[in-house]
């Protein structure tokens, strides 16, 4: 057995028996376009023209990679494995089938076995709005039903809307999230690929959730999707997208950017979950901007990965923005869960809350790393930040980097941060009911996220805490 | 005694907490349909009978036996003498924040009638007897203990008897904390549970819930040992005389003994 699949094998035995079946599959892919691996002018001007980009995309491609090549890796978080990542052993664009497909009947074989094993089409029967599946960089797949489509709203994968609706992409693209931002949204920039685009006009209410279902599917395969959402004026939008990917034996990397903007009195709600496999690392810059009025919410769990670093920030620009972060992250064995959530107060009469929520086993790692700003001008806002981790073992870890950098003297700021650990006592009192120890450290688990699941659409919550489950398995062990 | 008249039966049990012994050396014999009272003041040692009886890890039994049903417990886990038929209605129940009533129990029931069980009688089941205990069906949707009143917490310790049909249930301190109404209450849950084939341990201090579950022997502990018993009129003079009574009586057998 060679080493790779030694690791996988430990990969699968710590993540219970049929986690290999359901989420660990992955399909033989012979990619039509498969690039060198690596990163230079040349692949972004190759990744430009093969999409047929207007120049100012293009442009903006080379000037992020650019900045990406300037910038130094971040040195905080988790430095070793940040420092350890080799960006020339990464593909940064593949395609897996030549033209993007309109309907379900389209999508080769392989690909559809995929998606029906993670239940998409089930859910698109369900109650879904509209599907939008990316399988590596291209988005193979994509629906969206039609009474939708007559309201005016725009819900594609990000390189037809480019091409679409260039005028729009055009006008928000990269204003929440700059290429200078920080490294890897300056990569995402320079390497982007699929993701999903969405407009909602104004005044309309989507009253179905939108989701989008990610995957990555190949060794090495960076995964540099660009999000953009947009409600104008008084929309109403609940987006969702959720992650899972199968497991790899060497590092892989899923870099993306989310730029969400809320136009004047408009409310989105923004829900993820993400399970990726023990090895990639997930560094992803989500980034919203609330204008007057307007009300967004993150609705954020993260699971797997080996090291996930992930803020999702708010900046309240407009008088009466409310923003809200609810975060879940479970750090398993040999995991780092880096998260937390940015509120950035700029307008008067705003306000926010945090909620963090996280679990640590054996010796995971959860960070929550927050910061609340109030500017000067900002009066009357009201923050509210709550950190509550909960620990599963002797050797589990957490830890609290909370920053309030508080201008403005007229403000109402909470904060609250808890450890509990999952106590004998009351895992006395549920096996005294005749659960067993790992029943009863489940149902402790389950109970702490109650506050996120929820929240939750309800196969999301079921799927989730399925999920949990199988993280929980010999969580002694 | 024959073996087929027992229900339940501990001999000479000694517990350890933190390695300092706090029972030490008591026996019992319970027979089905039998009610029994173990009184005590504070720091004699119920409690930590009681739990250590239940299995808590933390209270090691270090000597003696103790049988239900013909089955050994030590050995087995909390859980395992939970589904053997053991109960314990817990002094000080804890909060399981985000696990509602209804989904704990019928966690709970599925634990004893095991993973693939039928439960499509466990919502008229659970209905009813959150009724009969008059637990308002808000309790339902609300977390385990979590913000319940001391009355509330124990109200549904009965609850949980009465969903989980042990064979037999220790009541540890079960009427502290309830005004008089819930005491009723309590207790007619108590007596609607008690058959000719289950049996009762009640564990406490006060002789008040004895006016309302009738027991049919009543036993006495101090400093770790069990000094006297008798029938209920033992309470009553317990409740006239206070527990210096016992211990002037008793109290140079228990240092002795």
């Amino acid at each position: 057995m060679s080493a790779s699949m030694k690791r996988q094998k430990q990969d699968l035995t710590a993540l219970g028996e049929d986690y290999a079946t359901k989420y660990g599959f992955h399909d033989p892919v012979d990619y039509f376009h498969k690039g060198a691996k690596g990163i230079n002018h040349e692949v972004v001007e190759m990744i430009s023209r093969m999409k047929k980009e207007p120049k100012w995309m293009t442009d903006k491609r080379h000037e992020a990679l650019d900045i990406f090549f300037s910038k130094p890796t971040p040195q905080w978080g988790n430095t070793k494995l940040l420092n350890d990542i080799n960006y020339d052993d990464i593909y940064y664009f593949m395609k897996p089938i030549e033209e993007q497909q309109t309907s379900w009947d389209d999508v080769p074989e392989y690909i559809k076995k995929t998606f029906d094993k993670l239940g998409i089409p089930q859910a698109e029967r369900e109650f879904l709005g509209g599907v939008t599946a990316q399988y590596e960089s291209q988005v193979v797949y994509h629906s969206m039903r039609d009474d939708l489509k007559k309201k005016g709203i725009v819900f594609l994968d990000s390189d037809s809307a480019l091409v679409e609706h260039p005028d729009i992409v055009e006008k928000y693209f990269s204003t929440v999230v700059p290429s200078a931002d920080n490294k890897f949204a300056a990569l995402n920039t320079a390497a982007w690929s699929g993701g999903s685009f969405l407009y909602v006009p104004p005044g309309v209410d989507v009253q179905v959730p939108l989701q989008a279902y990610f995957r990555i599917n190949a060794e090495n395969v960076g995964q540099f999707e660009r999000t953009l959402i947009i409600a104008d004026k008084g929309s109403r939008v609940h987006y969702i997208e959720g992650c899972t990917a199968p497991i790899y034996s060497t590092e892989s990397l899923h870099c993306a950017v989310v730029e969400v903007i809320g136009l004047e009195g408009s409310y989105i709600r923004y829900t993820t979950i993400q399970n990726w496999a023990r090895n990639i690392l997930n560094l992803v810059t989500k980034r919203a901007s609330a204008h007057k009025n307007a009300t967004i919410e993150w609705v954020d769990g993260n699971l797997g990965s080996r090291l996930s670093m992930k803020y999702p920030c708010i900046q309240l620009i407009g008088e009466g923005a409310r923003g809200e972060i609810l975060s879940v992250a479970f750090a398993g064995r040999d995991q780092h869960q880096d998260a937390g959530a940015k509120m950035i107060h700029a307008a008067p009469n705003t306000s926010s809350r945090i909620t963090s929520k996280s679990i640590s086993k054996a010796n995971g790692r959860a960070s929550y790393r927050g910061l609340a700003k109030v500017y000067k001008n900002a009066e009357n806002s009201k923050v509210s930040v709550v950190c509550d981790a909960l620990l599963i073992g002797e050797e589990a870890r957490s830890d609290t980097y909370p920053t309030m950098e508080i201008d403005s003297e007229k403000v109402s700021v909470e904060h609250e941060a808890r450890v509990s650990k999952v106590a004998e006592e009351q895992l006395f009192y549920l096996t005294s009911r005749g659960l067993s120890e790992d029943e009863a450290r489940l149902l402790i688990v389950n109970g702490f996220m109650e506050p996120f699941t929820k929240e939750l659409p309800l196969e999301y919550a079921v799927e989730l805490n399925r999920l949990i489950e199988l993280e929980m398995e010999g969580s002694i062990g | 005694m024959s073996e087929k008249t027992t229900l339940f039966e501990f001999k000479n049990i000694h517990v350890e907490v933190e390695n300092t012994e706090v029972v030490s050396g008591v026996s019992l014999t319970i027979r089905p349909g039998e009610i029994h009272a173990i009184m005590g003041p504070n720091g004699s040692g119920k409690s930590t009978l009681s739990n250590a009886l239940m299995g808590h890890p933390a209270y090691k039994i270090t000597k003696g036996e103790v049988c239900l049903d013909g089955q050994n417990l030590l050995g087995m886990t909390a859980d395992e003498r939970s589904r053997a038929g053991l109960f314990l209605a817990f002094q000080y129940p804890l909060a399981i924040p985000g696990v509602t009533v209804a989904n704990f129990m019928r966690t709970a029931v599925r634990a004893h009638r095991g993973r693939d069980a039928d439960m499509t009688d466990f919502r008229k089941l659970f209905k009813s007897r959150m009724e009969e205990l008059e637990v308002d069906s808000s309790f339902a949707t609300r977390y385990l203990n979590d913000g319940f009143s001391g009355g509330e917490k124990k109200r549904i310790e009965i609850l949980q008897m009465a969903m989980l049909d042990p064979k037999m249930a220790i009541l540890d301190e079960t009427d502290s904390g309830l005004d008089i109404d819930a005491l009723k209450i309590v207790a007619e849950g108590i007596n609607r549970f008690s058959n000719n084939r289950n049996g009762i341990l009640m564990v406490t201090h006060y002789q008040r819930l004895l006016s309302y579950v009738k027991p049919d022997y009543v036993h006495v502990m101090m400093s770790g040992r069990l000094v006297t018993s008798g029938g209920p009129e033992l309470a009553l003079k317990l409740e006239d005389k206070g527990y210096e009574w016992v211990e002037t009586e008793f109290g140079r057998k228990a240092e002795t003994r």
